[in-house]
């Protein structure tokens, strides 16, 4: 097989993998009202970034921690404080970004890597078997998270009868963001930290138009998640244009096509 | 059924509840009544073990907070706590009271107990609509369907006459007095409402941080209580004209 075929089939694997499972936990984020969570966790994921190529480490494996120390940071001060979710967030993004332009400036050379993670990289991620790693352990992670759906899903909606009910619902909303950090690391180098929330957000979102249960938005939610990032690459390479650019285009395409169906009525599974 | 035993809250230097003691029998239909920020809300978190309290102790079903067996018990929430945004058919609603968790999926045999549930609560035919289509008192009766599907020996409601019309609020009543006198299921609600309180409930807990009164809904809601708890100006503000509570 050509040399070009394989990378291409490696990079749209990985992106239909890291697809499914930000699409999978982008339908907690956009019923939790959590979509700035990822705009906080994608700049958090820039300062770990920065600080592995000041480190001269594999930015992946430093920003991974990094990013998930965020996530419990936020959670823990918005447990301990009397701030609005956002205005802590808001810190967290803050102090991530400025940080990573702090690293970054003492950074010993200009390093592609930066780049790789701001804007999204193809070639980057279709030159070797390691990415195509990580995105299969990444969705491995997300099947393995399947069981906690439905105490996800029964807190998202009511969180006093789940509390009630002997759901611990402070320590599985460290694990949902957590596991949301994860998926911001990985999706950062396919499509990078500045298009990063609209990737988690939109087929979510796009899939709350027209479903009436949310068994069917989570279902909606990670079918356009995998079929627009393989559509929006196939774009990209074709195109040669940029590859976070061309998948979040798309999935705002497949948000305009179901906004026509929601303006129509369109529900599924059908209401009486 | 329940105990409460010198039961105190303190939040920093805020007392929200003060020593309350009070014993509830099975069967009863217990009104708590009492101005904004009496304690009303704290002590049903505190009996539902979504609280802390500071000192006294709680037996509820023979049971700590910690420790309770929620199968036993319906929970009906203050509606505007709950996400009406989150898609989802009444019928789902009242399966994830019978799970205790949210459903993927209903099954026969639940989709069927589901459904007997919303019959009971004279909806039966609004098992397929969507939360978002339903009207405030429609809505209402979906939570208390899944309360009642648990087929509780207590039911807690917190305020569950906000937000509905008064034939809506009727109706609530007319069940709940059902599943009372008929089941024998002992209720606990939080209301403001203490005109209908002391026409529906047996008893009457009437709060202001401390105790004010607990007892036969009709002594312990009477005007001089109510004077005591609410003041006398909030009293005849809330008193109906032509009631004589005034």
């Amino acid at each position: 097989m050509p040399e070009m075929i394989l990378i291409f089939m490696r990079i749209v694997a990985c992106g239909m993998l890291v697809g499914f499972s930000a699409s999978y936990f982008g339908a907690f984020v956009v019923q939790r009202g959590m979509s700035f969570l990822g705009n906080g966790l994608a700049h958090a994921a820039f300062g770990g970034v920065a600080l592995g190529i000041l480190l001269g480490l594999e930015p992946l494996y430093v920003a991974l921690p990094f990013t998930v120390l965020a996530a419990l940071g936020i959670n823990w001060l918005k447990e301990h404080t009397r701030l609005a979710a956002d205005s802590v967030i808001g810190l967290f993004f803050a102090l991530s970004m400025a940080l990573g332009i702090i690293f970054l400036s003492r950074a010993p050379q200009y390093s592609q890597d930066a780049m790789t993670y701001l804007f999204g990289s193809l070639i980057s991620v279709g030159m070797g078997n390691h990415d195509l790693w990580v995105s299969l352990g990444l969705a491995a992670l997300t099947i393995a998270s399947f069981p906690l759906w439905t105490r996800w899903a029964y807190s998202t909606f009511d969180r006093e009868s789940a509390r009630i009910d002997g759901q611990q619902v402070r320590r599985e909303d460290y694990l949902l963001s957590v596991l949301i950090a994860v998926n911001v690391v990985v999706a950062a180098k396919l499509v990078g930290i500045v298009l990063l929330s609209a990737f988690l957000v939109i087929p979510a979102a796009a899939a709350r138009l027209i479903s009436a249960s949310f068994s069917m938005m989570t279902t909606l939610s990670v079918v356009i998640g995998v079929f627009s990032v393989a559509l929006g690459f196939v774009v990209s390479y074709q195109a040669d244009l940029p590859s976070g650019a061309c998948v979040v285009l798309t999935q705002i395409l497949v948000f305009g096509l179901l906004f026509l169906l929601n303006k129509r009525g369109i529900r599924w599974p059908r209401e009486m | 059924m329940l105990k409460v035993d010198s039961l105190t809250v303190r939040y920093g230097k805020l007392t929200a509840l003060d020593g309350l003691s009070f014993a509830l029998q099975g069967g009863e239909f217990l009104a708590v009544v009492g101005p904004n920020g009496s304690g009303k809300s704290t002590l049903l978190k505190c009996l539902l073990g979504l609280a802390p309290f500071s000192e006294g102790s709680i037996s509820l079903l023979g049971h700590s907070p910690e420790s309770l067996p929620s199968e036993r018990i319906g929970y009906v929430p203050q509606a505007k706590t709950l996400d009406l945004s989150f898609p989802a058919s009444s019928c789902e609603l009242v399966a994830s009271g019978l799970r205790r968790s949210w459903p993927w999926k209903i099954g026969g045999r639940e989709h069927e107990r589901a459904e007997q549930a919303l019959r009971q609560v004279g909806i039966g035919h609004l098992s397929h609509r969507s939360l978002a289509a339903l009207s405030g008192g429609e809505l209402q009766r979906v939570y208390l369907a899944r309360a009642l599907a648990r087929e509780p020996e207590l039911l807690v409601l917190d305020e569950p006459a906000t937000g509905i019309d008064a034939s809506a609020e009727q109706g609530m009543y007319d069940i709940l007095d059902r599943v009372n006198r008929e089941q024998g299921v002992t209720i606990i609600m939080v209301t403001h409402d203490w005109l209908a309180a002391r026409h529906h409930c047996s008893h009457g807990l009437l709060l202001k941080s401390r105790l004010i009164a607990f007892g036969p809904s009709r002594e312990a809601l009477c005007d001089a209580n109510m004077a005591t708890a609410f003041g006398h100006e909030g009293h005849r503000h809330m008193a109906e004209p032509g009631d004589g509570h005034a």
